[in-house]
């Protein structure tokens, strides 16, 4: 017996609503083998991983807060894998993002006005525009990989606020701790809620609406979509790959640097070595997850988030790694690209005997 | 320089460009088949967690070889099943290899942090190896020093002299062709699969038994994407991938040497040079063009499902 591809008619519409269903399906699966692999209660343990983030108020609010930066980042990607262009160096341009809009609380302290916020948010929003450009500009210049060049860069961001953080930026007053001044209440962003909620969720979900109507109604989408299926085609209707490179970076960067100044003007408070726990990662699985589509995109996020506290809570109720979230979103990536056949492709059970059968 | 100096930093050169050329060369041979796996820095450092565990409950580095190439091989296996058998995208299942590998590897490795593991030591010849500076250079390696080496030369062999590189050539050049000639596309690619990750691991194994033995998680720190930097610095070519290796862990090493000296220079500038130099070297050989192009592989990356 063996399994054949065969290719369906068309897309299959079906499929393309189940396939992401069936890949977290058969990830819970995995992870309760996981679990019953390391000699950890499978059930006890998924319950907790999965379904107790949801379980109170306190870890719903948890839950967007986690969510707001793989929104804001995983929407620029998907629409720059969308147009097959792979930048897989976010996580660099988060860094740099949140480096760039830490420089207003830690050269002017004392600058207080309601500007004062929107002038790190622009600054982020820039240093990964910036970041993102140079793999951009390479690849258009020299042809160079985008996908090595984005990721060294991260490599490199990463030392670079290592080194500031240490060297000139550290806190005069901070014990010798690596990490620059505290952000002012007026250097972060503003709270509602139960006080957790910040600002950052209310520009993620405009980043995703806005990134939505995009990519469906306007030409410019329509111009990412050609280029991503069949850039032959594209370059016929007069439509230039290498300005698409430049403008699918310069947007996923800049969302990413968004979400790196964000995230430190709320959650972190300040400038330190680990800003991120691999978010700019965790926002390719977001990506797929979400089918390329801004607005699944959304909803992708908000089940990766649940992999965070699940994994937390895992750690803190069961003694589990908190490692074991990321095998986690690694798996559930495996799931979900191996479903999208489907979306392509019937399986087809071929029996020997059945050859045979005809004589 | 006096003389003593000069030969640990050929000594450091050697073992810092030594899993370079392993995982290089893996996935060089799996990117020949037309198969790009993104998946380099996963396998690698899964070869590297398993390689440790195993020497250090084994007691034998030797078996914790064996075990990273296997290693290696085995996460090689689900990105085989998605991107050939399922027609997945290379590039996504590559870069859910390397998620998956280091989330894994940390998993696993968790309990060795910290540990004092089993070094691989260097092979010592009577007469040969003491043989001053020349001596120790040549003849005073580890066995995976002498491998990575053995292995670019047959794999250069097997590539332009041997039937089967042809068939792997063709494979990777003209999908379609080599079908229809009787080929089995998706079992050559599978071989070139299963190679490239037992090669990765055992790069990554060379890390953790040899460079630096001991577990650190993430201590592969991006040497597998260098690695793929590196088979396109190549053109594909073995022998120029070993010259690449070389030239590369060399430039790393004299920066440490720099620092060593006491010059003010920021370590973390140190640390950056390897991935510095990476995008300097990807930029120089794609500028390069019509060469660069001319030897890329012309089914790199492209699925193909046989329509029988």
């Amino acid at each position: 017996m063996r399994i054949e591809l065969e290719k369906r008619p068309e897309r299959s519409t079906v499929m393309a609503w189940a396939s992401p269903l069936i890949a977290v399906l058969a990830t819970v699966v995995t992870g309760g083998l996981i679990f019953a692999a390391i000699g950890k209660p499978p059930l006890q343990a998924l319950w907790i991983f999965f379904l107790e983030p949801f379980s109170s108020l306190w870890s719903i609010e948890e839950l967007i807060v986690k969510a707001t930066p793989l929104i804001l980042i995983g929407v620029g990607l998907s629409v720059a894998y969308r147009a097959n262009v792979w930048n897989i160096g976010a996580e660099g341009q988060f860094t740099i993002g949140a480096l760039m809009g830490g420089v207003v609380p830690v050269f002017f302290t004392s600058w207080q006005s309601p500007l004062t916020l929107v002038a790190m948010l622009a600054l982020g929003i820039l240093g990964g525009m910036l970041w993102a450009a140079i793999p951009a500009l390479l690849k258009i210049r020299t042809r160079a990989n985008e996908i090595l060049v984005s990721l060294m860069l991260v490599y490199v961001a990463q030392l670079l606020l290592d080194w500031l953080v240490r060297g000139p930026w550290r806190d005069p007053k901070g014990y010798n701790f690596p990490k620059t001044v505290g952000f002012e209440d007026w250097q972060t962003m503003p709270v509602f809620g139960g006080g957790r909620l910040n600002l950052g969720i209310v520009l993620a979900l405009a980043a995703a609406v806005g990134l939505a109507i995009l990519m469906r109604r306007t030409m410019k989408g329509y111009e990412v979509r050609v280029l991503g299926e069949a850039p032959r085609a594209g370059r016929f209707a007069g439509f230039s790959s290498d300005r698409m490179t430049l403008f699918v970076f310069l947007l996923s960067g800049g969302l990413a640097g968004l979400a790196g100044i964000v995230e430190v003007a709320s959650t972190v408070g300040q400038l330190q070595p680990n800003i991120s726990p691999g978010y700019g990662f965790t926002a390719i699985i977001v990506a797929f997850l979400g089918r390329l589509d801004p607005i699944g995109v959304v909803v992708a996020a908000l089940m990766l988030a649940v992999s965070y506290l699940g994994g937390e809570a895992a750690q803190v109720a069961l003694g589990i790694s908190d490692k074991a979230a990321r095998v986690f979103q690694g798996v559930l990536l495996f799931w979900v690209l191996a479903c999208d056949t489907l979306i392509l492709y019937r399986l087809r059970i071929v029996r020997p005997e059945a050859a045979v059968e005809g004589v | 320089m006096d003389q003593a100096a000069l030969l640990a930093v050929l000594l450091t050169i050697v073992t810092a460009s030594t899993p370079l050329l392993l995982a290089a060369l893996g996935e060089l041979v799996t990117e020949r088949a037309g198969v790009l796996n993104l998946g380099v820095e996963g396998m690698m450092v899964m070869g590297a967690v398993a390689g440790f565990a195993v020497a250090l409950t084994t007691g034998s580095p030797y078996l914790g070889i064996v075990a990273s190439a296997l290693a290696g091989a085995l996460l090689a296996v689900p990105f085989g099943v998605l991107t050939l058998n399922l027609v997945a995208n290379q590039v996504a299942t590559g870069l859910a290899l390397t998620l998956l590998g280091l989330g894994l590897s940390g998993l696993i490795g968790e309990r060795f942090v910290g540990q004092p593991g089993v070094r691989l030591t260097k092979l010592h010849i009577p007469g040969l190896s003491d043989i001053p500076f020349v001596g120790p250079i040549v003849f005073g390696q580890d066995v995976l020093v002498y491998l990575s080496l053995v292995l670019a030369v047959a794999v250069s062999w097997l590539i332009f002299r041997s039937r089967a590189g042809l068939i792997l050539r063709a494979v990777g050049d003209n999908h379609a062709s080599a079908h229809a000639l009787g080929y089995s596309v998706i079992r050559v690619r599978w071989a070139a699969v299963l190679f490239g990750g037992a090669l990765a691991g055992l790069g990554g194994g060379y890390l953790s038994l040899a460079y630096t033995p001991q577990w650190i998680e993430n201590m592969t720190a991006g040497r597998g994407w260098i690695a793929l930097a590196l088979v396109v610095f190549s053109s594909w070519l073995p022998g120029r991938l070993v010259i690449g290796a070389y030239l590369f862990g060399a430039v790393t090493i004299l920066g440490f040497f720099v620092q060593g000296l006491g010059v003010g220079v920021p370590a973390q500038l140190l640390s950056s040079l390897p991935y510095i130099v990476t995008i300097a070297a990807l930029v120089v050989i794609s500028t390069r063009r019509g060469r660069a192009r001319a030897d890329t592989p012309a089914c790199l990356g492209q699925p193909f499902v046989p329509d029988r």
